[in-house]
This record gives structure tokens, C-alpha cells and sequence, in this order.
């Protein structure tokens, strides 16, 4: 017997704005517990929310990035609940008619593509924070986050696994920030995900009973969280169970999920319009406006690197984030279009290496795109070996200067001059005659030694390509 | 001088005839005088007020006053007040002090008004008798056992009885225009939108609405002045261009078309009001104006309409006074959930309790759309009834109650009665129209009578317009209450 898992996500991104979803109270991360709270956030007598028109037009770039349709009039609804960090005793949120419906993401699923159809993306604000080990006996509320504006995005549950839902909120997390509205620091919470998670038989077009794991916060735990509570929904019904509906929590010290209410203890929310705003109408203008200022999306950049000649793999990893395909973009400016290959190479591998070993962001890197193009130049022209170019790099990374500097310095120029090279290669012949003999015998290994006799003798400047050919010339005769 | 109009004491004022503080200290003697009495006020600070008059005085001195400069006014305790406290007449938050002034209050600031108090309301605006506040019914100065009205009492009661000359107040249902009509003064509710409710306490955000509350029309006229206007605070705030609400003042009556629906005439109003609300239609008439009979099919259904949406929002309005951030929370409990019900207990009256629990039911998951999305429905046909009427009348005519002041304790055991007072103010409001109450004679015991004049939308100077022409030519308007003479 074979199941299938079926996953939805719904991820809580949010906005990059600098006040808040309803009031003009900052939105900073790190303030002191409730500096950054005003009369709105605390729910104070007397207050009204304003919608915030920056989160409202981060809302429409999103849904013009997955191609969604923007609804012209949406509608704010309360949501009613009582917890002592939801000041106003609901949430403010979209719920009939939220401003995005539909849409798309392209995911990689395994060596293939995929496209994952979203349900919805809709407005909101957050709540605030209770913290309970501070304080004995008593919980403290803290109100920074309260007001926060989020874009809670909605898939649809077509996500076939742990696999594909990370895939996915991978996907997403780098289209939000592609487009600059939310900053993905999973770690502050800026971009959280629960998973819809159901089981069903193979070839089974009805949805089993879903399970939600709440605030997955990093890719990893969302991995493990999916996986664990798929097998936990398989092993029920196999042995004969049912899954029951309800909301889990993922503890990633123990690697599984555990129940937090079932669907009977669920909240009744009490949605409504909220008739201290009016309905949300989006201007055909402001749309059309937004569009204009959307950046080039991800998917239409990653099939122009590939007609650069780029192999799919990199063309993926080159637009991972926007600041990434910008500087390869850069990259490819100075050093002229024919390098477009050697560019990729170099800031998938070598750059990307540095980088991630000195934990630092591509816009932070000490060796910028026309600095990384004047050292590739020198590599095509023949000048630098791939090794010798791996040093000059190296140099520039700790801020000796630009490439031709470095090669002028070190005295680092490759040679390349047949006539020069055919007089040392004869000349290492001549001292080792028994490593030609064995190359003769068929030990090939031999060869290797020859050459590194010959780049020890110029010190590693010989062209390595021109000293093979050389080589081999010499002893095939 | 306790007895002059809004118009009389600017000038006085102007006229260095009288200081603010003198004005002041004479009102605030009035209420030390009247308000053990009548419970107008839940709060007073004789300090504060006569500072913002000697600045008032000031101001006047540099030739600097602006239109209300120092002229005293009485807050409804609904409105955000840094200077006192405000209790929104209940018990959760009898000592709340706000770190902000409403958008009304700021106004009346700017305008250079001098605020003698805080009046006294029923709990949150819940209720038409002012019985329900925290702090004891107020007392009708036309009958010390009978109610003033409600919500908005207090404020009716310190006009009737001289203890401040203007007022402010809110109306959801009825809340200005009701007690108007029962003290003998007179209040407009503004189409909603005019007045921004930033900083003041909601009720029922989708109908509350805060007006004027004064002895004459004409008086009405420059408070709405200072009141009205676009607030960015409140998305609700209608972005319109300023209007003077006293330029129709001189409205010529001829040719005016009075609407008169079938509703408002019908069984179930007391004939004392019938008679001196009919006698003022023919005075209109003898003015030559018309009047247009007419029908508003679906008022029945306005009670029932408001008693399922107020209720609602309420139901979530209220959520916030739980204890947590600020307000009245229980002494002791158990767990979280205990905090929350002990507090709530505690701090809300048996009317809010009511209020809260009817407004859950209707949102209750299975009964939405019974209730809430019925009423809402219903709602626009009211509406749209308004907007039939309107197309063959300039303004509508009838009673603002169909009773007379009623009898302390008379109605508190049976909400749905109590509930029936607000019949003819409740419509407009469902329809967001502007309505009016003036004072159109009495009845047989000696009690006042409202009439209502109810207009399109934004026809808050043509009301006012045809309320001042009838009090220049009648004086039930000026007449001092019994149990508060001068």
C-alpha cells in the first residue's frame, strides 16, 4: 500500500514597512518591550485604525509577481479572540474577500519544475508577544509586534511532501525578497510557515483529514515537522486509526508534533466587516503603477541567463536572490557577454565559497562585480592560470588591491611562450629520464609528474594547458 | 447670563462685558448647585476649567479668540479627555485617565472653548433612560423621578438646566436626539462621517456619531462648526470641504416640502406628543410649506435591524476591556480565563453584559447569516426607503419620541420596552442620515415634546435652517425647566 502526502502552506511574510499595518508606530525588530507601541497598538479607548497604504501596495507587487488577480475592493474583517497579546480583543484581517486571489510559484521538485498554485494572499496585522520565563508566576506582554503588517499567502495543498513544501517556501521566501517586500529573517520571525499536512491512498482524489503544524520557522524544522507527521498520519491509518483534525505544535528538540487543540476546541471567530474601515478599493492607476515598478521577476531573469548560455543549474542558482543575479549581471557587464560562462563558474564556486565561509551577504562582498570581471579578464586572456587566479582572488578578498595590481606585484603572469616553455620541458626530459621511461612503460602517472616538474621549474607561472600539449608532443615522438 | 444663547455670550465675551472666568465660575457655581440633584456630571474640576478661561481671558485680551473662546462646555464622558478622567459611565473604567484628547475635544480646544465637565451617560452609550451608568441615573429636570433620556443625559440635562450652555454628545441609536426631547433641549446627530470619532469611546462604530447638543438651533449651528471636519485618524471621516452650518439659517419656508411618514403618525405614541408635533407641522404649513405624505415601508423592522448590528459590533468593541493593559480588573482569580470573566463581570453593567452576549450570539458561527447578514440587509433597505422619500421631500417631520419622559426604574425590567423609546431615532442612523430634535410644546403633565427633522445626507443646514425659523417664531425652546429654576 502506497500514500500520497499532501501538503498546503500557509506563510505569514512580513511587510517591509516602516510603521505599521494600522498605526504609524515603528516596526523595528529589537526595541525594549513596548517602545514601539502607541495608543492603536495598545487598544487604548477611543483609538481607529488607518490602513497603511506601503504594506497595501506590497500586497498588490506580490500578487502581480505570481500573476494573481488584485482584487479592486477587498474588505478588512475582525477577527475575535481573546489572549492578553491581542490587544483589541480581535485581529484585524481579510477574510470573505482578501485583496489577492489566485496566482502561481514555480518550484524545483526533485530534477523537475513544478507550479504550485496559491489560493490567496490577504492582509493583516500581528499580535504581540507574551513572554512567560521572564517573569514568576506572571506572563509579560510585549506590544512591539502588535500592529505588524503581514501578507498571509495561501497555497493551495498541492505540495506532494516535505521535499516540495520546502521547495516551495523556498520559492517563496526568495520572491518576497526579491521584490523588496519583506526583509525573509526567518530568525526574527519576518517569515514563518504552518503546513496543512494530510495523508491519503495512492490514486485517492479525495483529501484525508488534515493535521496544521504551527510557526515552522526555519526550512529544516519544516522538513522534519512534515516528514514526522506524515509517517505519525500513515502509521494511524494503517494500523487501522483515524486521523483526527487538529492544530500541532513541532518541538524540534524531539523532532515530532504534538496536538494543541482539536478542530471541537477550535476558536468560534466571529469574523465580520470592520466597520472602523472602510472597504479596501484599489485604484486601476496605483495597479498599473506597481506593475511598472516591479523589478524583472526571478523566472523571466533565470530564462534569459540560460539563452546566456548558462547551464540550468546555475541560470536556478544565479537568481536564488535578487542582490545575486545582480552582481552576476554586473559581472557579465564588465567582463563582455562571451564570459558569461566563466562569470557563473566563478561566482557560484569561488565567490559564493568565500562567502559563505565569512558568513557575509553578496551586496557585503569585499570583491565587487567589476573587480571579480577585471581578474576574469585575465584569465581568458591567458595571463592567469585557473590556480594563479584562485591566488589573485584570494588577495583581493583580503583587500591587497585590484587584480592587475596583485599579477604586476607578484610577478604573477602565466608563461605562455611556446618557444621559452619547449626549452624547459626538454630541459626537465633531459634531468628525468626515468619518469619518460615509465611513461613509455604506460605508466600515465608518470605524465603528472613531468608536468609538475616542469611548473615547479617555472615556479607555477607555466601556461599548464600549453606545457600538456608540449608534453605530450615531446613524448610521442 | 445663565439663561443667554451660544450667540449672546460671544459677544458679551467680545464685548469685554463678561471675563471667561467670570462665565465660568458662574456655570460651575450652577453645577455645584444642581448637581447632586441631577447627577449631570460624573466629573468636574473647578481648577482645570477656570485656568483654561483665565487663557481664554487671555486670548481675548490679544485679540486672538477664536470662535468659542471662552465659552464653557460640557464633555459626555465618552470623549478622551487628558485633563479628567474618562469613564465612559462604567465601572471598568471609573478611574481611567487617557493619555490623549479626542478629536471633538481638540476641537473645541482649538476653538478656544473652556470645558466645565465631564456628563454623565449611560454605560458605554448603552441605553435610552441613563439609568445603566456606573455612576446613578440623572434626573430629569422637568420631574425628579423622571428619566432624561439617554445615552447621552447628562450632557441633555446640563443644558436643560443651565449648568453649561452647549454640549456635546454621540448618538448609535437616539442617544443625542432622545434626551433633546425629553429635557425640552435640542441635538443633532450629523450625517455619519462629518464628525471624526477618534477618541471617542465606541459603541457601535458603523453608526456612532458625536453632534451638538444646545438650547437653540442657531446655537447648534457654530458647535457643529467647530466639530465637523476630515480627520486622517478616523477612515471613517468624510474628506469634504468645510461648510458653515449656520448659512441657511434664514431658509425661506415657502414651498418647503415636508415629509410626513405614515410610520411615524401611527399607534403607539402618546397623543400629547402627536398634538404638539402636529400643531408644529401646521405652523410650517402656515409658513408655506407643503407637506408630502409618505410611506417608510420597512421602519418596523429598524428596532429589530439595530438591536442585531449594534450589539454586534459592540460584542467586539468591547473585547478590549479585559483587564490586561489598563481599567477595572478583579481582585482575584484563578487562571487567565477566571481573570477575564470576574473582570468583565465586574466592571460591565447588566445592560453592557446584555448588549455583549446578544452581539456574540449573532456572529456566532451558524447564525451570521440569520442575524448579522440579515439585519445588514435590511439595513440597506432602509436606507434606500430614506432615499425614495427624499426624492419627493426636502426634509422629514415627525416625533423624536413617542412618549414623554418616563418614570425612573419604569421601563428597567423590560429592555425590549425600553428598547421601543428609540423607534423614530433609531432609522437614521441605520441610514447614516443627519437628524434633528427640537423642543415643540408639552404635554398634559407639563413635559416636554421633541420633533424630529430628519434630511438627506450633508442637509445639516437646511435642518437647522427650519428648526431656527420655528424658534424665532416660538419659545418652547426657552422655556426653564421646574425643578431647576433660575
Amino acid at each position: 500500500m502506497t500514500w500520497e502526502i499532501v501538503v498546503g502552506l500557509e506563510t505569514h511574510a512580513q511587510l517591509a514597512t516602516r510603521s505599521k499595518m494600522f498605526s504609524g508606530a515603528a516596526t523595528a525588530f529589537g526595541a525594549p518591550p513596548n517602545a514601539q507601541a502607541c495608543a492603536v497598538d495598545v487598544a487604548l479607548p477611543g483609538v481607529l485604525p488607518v490602513a497603511n497604504r506601503a504594506a497595501v501596495e506590497m500586497a498588490v507587487k506580490f500578487g502581480l509577481a505570481v500573476g494573481a488577480r488584485i482584487h479592486r475592493r477587498s474588505v478588512f474583517a475582525r477577527k475575535n479572540y481573546f489572549y492578553p497579546d491581542l490587544p483589541k480583543g480581535y485581529q484585524i484581517s481579510q477574510y470573505e474577500l482578501p485583496i489577492v486571489q489566485g496566482g502561481v510559484l514555480a518550484i524545483q521538485a526533485g530534477d523537475g519544475e513544478k507550479t504550485i498554485r496559491l489560493t490567496r494572499a490577504h492582509l493583516e496585522e500581528d499580535a504581540g508577544k507574551s513572554l512567560h520565563e521572564d517573569f514568576h508566576g506572571m506572563t509579560g506582554i510585549d506590544l512591539n509586534r502588535a500592529g505588524t503588517p503581514l501578507l498571509e499567502i495561501v497555497s493551495e495543498p498541492e505540495l506532494r511532501g516535505a521535499k516540495d513544501a520546502v521547495a516551495y517556501a523556498r520559492a517563496l521566501h526568495a520572491l518576497v525578497r526579491w521584490i523588496g517586500i519583506c526583509d525573509g529573517n526567518m530568525q526574527e520571525g519576518s517569515f514563518r510557515c504552518d503546513a496543512n499536512v494530510s495523508v491519503r491512498r495512492t490514486g485517492d482524489t479525495r483529501l484525508g483529514t488534515r493535521c496544521e503544524i504551527k510557526n515552522l520557522n526555519s526550512f529544516r524544522f519544516m522538513e522534519q515537522a512534515i516528514e514526522f507527521e506524515a509517517r505519525r498520519q500513515i502509521d494511524l491509518l494503517e494500523d487501522g486509526g483515524a486521523v483526527v483534525q487538529q492544530t500541532r505544535l513541532f518541538d524540534p528538540e524531539r523532532g515530532e508534533t504534538r496536538a494543541m487543540r482539536t478542530k471541537e476546541e477550535a476558536h468560534d471567530y466571529r469574523y465580520f466587516p470592520d466597520p472602523d474601515l472602510l472597504p479596501l478599493v484599489v485604484a486601476e492607476a496605483d495597479v498599473e503603477g506597481i506593475r511598472a515598478s516591479l523589478p524583472e521577476l526571478p523566472e523571466a531573469r533565470r530564462q534569459r541567463f540560460a539563452a546566456m548560455g548558462l547551464g540550468a543549474q546555475d541560470a536556478r542558482a544565479l537568481v536564488g536572490a535578487r542582490e545575486l543575479a545582480d552582481y552576476f549581471e554586473a559581472c557579465v557587464a564588465a567582463a563582455g557577454a562571451g564570459q558569461a560562462k566563466l562569470c557563473a563558474n566563478w561566482i557560484i564556486g569561488e565567490l559564493a565559497g568565500a562567502l559563505n565561509r565569512a558568513g557575509l551577504d553578496i551586496a557585503r562582498s569585499p570583491v565587487p562585480a567589476p573587480g571579480l570581471a577585471a581578474l576574469l579578464a585575465r584569465v581568458s586572456d591567458g595571463t592567469l592560470s585557473g590556480k594563479m587566479a584562485k591566488e589573485v582572488f584570494d588577495a583581493m578578498w583580503a583587500g591587497e588591491g585590484a587584480a592587475d595590481e596583485i599579477i604586476a606585484r607578484r610577478g604573477l603572469r602565466q608563461i605562455s611562450d611556446a618557444g621559452a616553455l619547449e626549452k624547459i620541458v626538454d630541459d626537465v626530459l633531459a634531468k628525468n629520464a626515468r619518469q619518460v621511461e615509465d611513461y613509455r612503460a604506460g605508466k600515465d602517472k608518470a605524465f603528472n609528474s613531468l608536468v609538475g616538474q616542469v611548473m615547479k621549474a617555472t615556479q607555477g607561472k607555466a601556461n599548464p594547458a600549453q606545457v600538456n600539449e608540449i608534453l605530450k608532443a615531446r613524448l610521442a615522438r | 447670563m445663565l439663561d443667554s444663547t451660544l450667540g449672546e455670550l460671544r459677544a458679551a465675551l467680545a464685548g469685554r462685558r463678561v471675563s471667561s472666568v467670570e462665565l465660568t465660575g458662574l456655570y460651575l457655581a450652577r453645577i455645584r448647585a444642581l448637581n447632586r440633584a441631577t447627577n449631570a456630571f460624573i466629573s468636574v474640576d473647578e481648577e482645570i476649567s477656570l485656568a483654561q478661561a483665565r487663557a481664554a481671558d487671555a486670548r481675548l485680551a490679544r485679540g486672538e479668540a477664536g470662535p468659542l473662546t471662552g465659552i464653557p462646555i460640557a464633555h459626555k464622558d465618552i470623549f478622551c479627555t487628558r485633563a479628567l478622567r474618562t469613564t465612559c459611565g462604567s465601572r471598568m473604567l471609573e478611574h481611567y485617565r487617557s493619555p490623549y484628547d479626542a478629536h471633538v475635544v481638540e476641537q473645541f480646544d482649538h476653538a478656544g472653548a473652556v470645558v466645565v465637565g465631564k456628563t454623565n451617560m449611560d454605560e458605554f452609550a448603552m441605553g435610552s433612560s441613563n439609568e445603566t451608568s456606573w455612576f446613578g441615573p440623572v434626573r430629569n429636570p422637568w420631574g425628579k423621578d423622571l428619566v432624561p433620556g439617554g445615552s447621552s443625559g447628562g450632557s441633555a440635562v446640563a443644558v436643560a438646566a443651565r449648568m453649561a450652555p452647549a454640549a456635546t454628545g454621540t448618538d448609535t441609536g437616539g442617544s443625542i436626539r432622545q434626551p433633546a426631547a425629553l429635557t425640552g433641549v435640542c441635538g443633532l446627530k450629523p450625517t455619519y462621517g462629518v464628525v471624526s470619532r477618534y477618541g471617542m469611546i465606541a459603541f457601535a462604530s458603523s453608526l456612532d456619531q458625536a453632534g451638538p447638543m444646545a438650547r437653540s438651533a442657531a446655537d447648534l449651528a457654530p458647535l457643529l462648526n467647530v466639530m465637523a471636519g476630515h480627520d486622517p485618524r478616523d477612515s471613517t471621516s468624510l474628506e469634504r470641504p468645510r461648510e458653515d452650518y449656520a448659512r441657511e439659517l434664514g431658509l425661506a419656508l415657502r414651498g418647503l416640502r415636508i415629509g410626513l411618514p405614515r410610520e411615524y403618525f401611527g399607534e403607539g405614541t402618546d397623543p400629547g406628543v402627536l398634538a404638539a408635533v402636529r400643531a408644529a407641522i401646521a405652523w410650517y404649513e402656515a409658513q408655506g410649506a407643503r407637506t408630502v405624505p409618505l410611506e417608510l415601508p420597512n421602519t418596523a423592522l429598524a428596532v429589530a435591524v439595530y438591536y442585531v448590528l449594534a450589539p454586534a459590533e459592540a460584542s467586539s468593541n468591547l473585547s478590549r476591556y479585559d483587564g490586561v493593559r489598563y481599567g477595572h480588573r478583579a481582585q482575584q482569580y484563578a487562571d487567565l480565563l477566571d481573570m477575564y470573566c470576574r473582570t468583565r463581570a465586574e466592571g460591565f453593567g447588566a445592560e453592557v453584559q446584555r448588549r455583549v452576549l446578544v452581539g456574540t450570539y449573532v456572529l456566532s458561527h451558524g447564525y451570521y447569516d440569520a442575524y448579522y447578514l440579515k439585519a445588514q440587509k435590511v439595513r440597506r433597505l432602509i436606507a434606500r426607503d430614506f432615499a425614495a422619500a427624499f426624492a419627493q421631500c426636502d426634509l422629514i417631520m415627525g416625533p423624536t419620541t413617542p412618549s414623554t419622559a418616563f418614570a425612573i426604574g419604569a421601563k428597567t425590567d423590560d429592555p425590549v420596552q425600553m428598547y421601543l423609546n428609540d423607534i423614530f431615532t433609531i432609522p437614521a442612523p441605520l441610514a447614516g442620515l443627519p437628524a434633528l430634535s427640537i423642543p415643540c410644546g408639552f404635554d398634559a403633565r407639563g413635559l416636554p415634546v421633541g420633533l424630529q427633522l430628519m434630511g438627506p445626507h450633508f442637509s445639516e443646514a437646511r435642518l437647522l435652517g427650519a428648526a431656527h425659523r420655528y424658534q424665532q417664531a416660538t419659545d418652547w425652546h426657552r422655556r426653564v425647566p421646574s425643578e431647576t429654576p433660575l
